[in-house]
């Protein structure tokens, strides 16, 4: 499961919240000072409506991309090498619809609809991680999205788990114990390849050198180019700066690479004795966010499949509408 | 219930009994078209690795909440009455662990 840390404007003519436009001052100190405590904001709370937007805004990018996220690995499912790898897939491509389910749940809890952010998600003005945007060419992606995108992702959401918003953080909790799985499955399926012949050696380290760049992107942008962050943290929504988590990611990852025996394809990386942290290279911005508005390789192609699909499923939605009216109308005439 | 003015489907809240012994816990909530429908959608959903032994859906709309505005009013009264916890007694030190 996946965010990246990308509340970004779902379009551009969306005006950045603003905290203090509330009138109601009293109800506001309130607020402030549960935020202050580090507590918690429960949905029936008073709570300031750009505080509501920004939750809704980002709870619904993060269900939708755990939705979306479900196609690049949904591609494998029937070609996975075994069945045991085909069993695992099928239940992580599972575990990713439950983590949208959850979220959904969680953004509904604000006032919006199931159906408002389908509708987002579908007629794509709402965003989701531009992470899935990219193809999944070989076998080997699968392991790399497990290893490398899942734990990006973990590395996001472990502080969202303190998020001031309870129902956000509660979903992201269960998820969060779910993740661990995605990750470890994904690196031990890189490490059987990379035990195998030099082909397969060879698709691991294609895999790891076409992600490896746009996982370190799924951090969003730097933390001198992300205006909305001050405000998330002051709210209690983003504990952790974009930089810092992608520090830790870089240093967790590496000595990773070095145990499974595949090169992270950045010139610039090594480790920094006097910052006790890895230097790396420059991240490619400009690609982040032409695949974030829409001019990744994958983007129409992620878009129409997730339609389709919504739309292959409503005879089934029909069908159960109608079975539970003909249920309801029965229970009454027996009741009659 | 609302099915006039939005095409979703009602929602229900979801309550997990993780062990045998232990009481209901709510852990989220889902979309379905009845109980039964709610049933199988809670199982998919919370449960993928065995979190329960016992599930209850509850339709959202039945559950009455109390305000939170009126958090002081309604609890309230129970806050001066301390001799109701059990340090309010002062008993010697001899009588032990009573």
């Amino acid at each position: 499961m996946y965010t990246q840390s990308m509340d970004v404007p779902n379009s551009p003519h969306e005006p950045k919240p603003i905290s203090h436009l509330e009138g109601d001052g009293e109800l506001q100190a309130q607020f402030d000072a549960v935020i202050d405590a580090d507590g918690k904001i429960e949905p029936r709370d008073w709570m300031p409506e750009a505080y509501r937007k920004t939750l809704v805004r980002q709870i619904s990018q993060h269900a939708h991309s755990e939705i979306v996220g479900m196609l690049p690995e949904g591609n494998w499912i029937s070609r996975a090498p075994s069945l045991k790898r085909k069993a695992i897939l099928i239940a992580k491509v599972q575990d990713e619809g439950g983590h949208g389910l959850y979220l959904y749940s969680a953004a509904e809890t604000l006032g919006t609809s199931r159906e408002q952010m389908l509708d987002g998600l579908h007629s794509g003005r709402a965003k989701y991680s531009s992470i899935f945007n990219y193809p999944t060419l070989n076998w080997a992606d699968v392991g790399v999205i497990g290893w490398l995108v899942d734990g990006a992702a973990i590395m996001n959401q472990i502080p969202l788990c303190r998020c001031s918003y309870g129902p956000y953080a509660r979903a992201m909790i269960r998820v969060c114990k779910e993740e661990s799985f995605h990750q470890r499955q994904g690196y031990e399926s890189l490490l059987t390849m990379m035990n195998g012949t030099p082909e397969q050696k060879a698709m691991v380290q294609d895999a790891v050198n076409r992600w490896w760049w746009k996982c370190l992107a799924m951090f969003g942008p730097p933390d001198t180019d992300s205006p909305n962050s001050a405000q998330g943290m002051r709210w209690g929504i983003k504990r952790v700066s974009n930089d810092d988590l992608r520090q830790k990611f870089v240093d967790a990852t590496v000595p990773q690479a070095e145990v499974l025996g595949v090169s992270l394809p950045d010139p610039d990386l090594r480790w920094n004795e006097a910052r006790n942290h890895y230097d790396y290279g420059a991240i490619d911005w400009d690609e982040f966010w032409a695949t974030v508005n829409g001019h990744g390789p994958c983007n129409e192609e992620r878009l129409a499949t997730r339609v389709k699909a919504h739309q292959n499923g409503q005879w089934v939605r029909d069908a159960a509408a109608a079975y539970a009216r003909k249920q309801q109308a029965r229970a009454q005439k027996e009741a009659a | 219930m609302s099915a006039n003015e939005t095409s979703d489907w009602p929602l229900w809240e979801v309550f997990i009994r993780s062990k045998q012994g232990l009481e209901h816990k709510h852990c989220g909530s889902l979309h379905a078209t009845d109980a039964k429908h709610a049933l199988h959608m809670a199982r998919d959903v919370y449960t993928r690795r065995q979190e329960g032994v016992s599930i209850w859906v509850v339709p959202s709309t039945a559950i009455m909440a109390s305000e939170p505005d009126s958090k002081d009013s309604f609890f309230d009264p129970a806050a001066d009455k301390a001799y109701r916890h059990p340090t309010f007694y002062k008993i010697p030190d001899q009588v032990g662990h009573m």
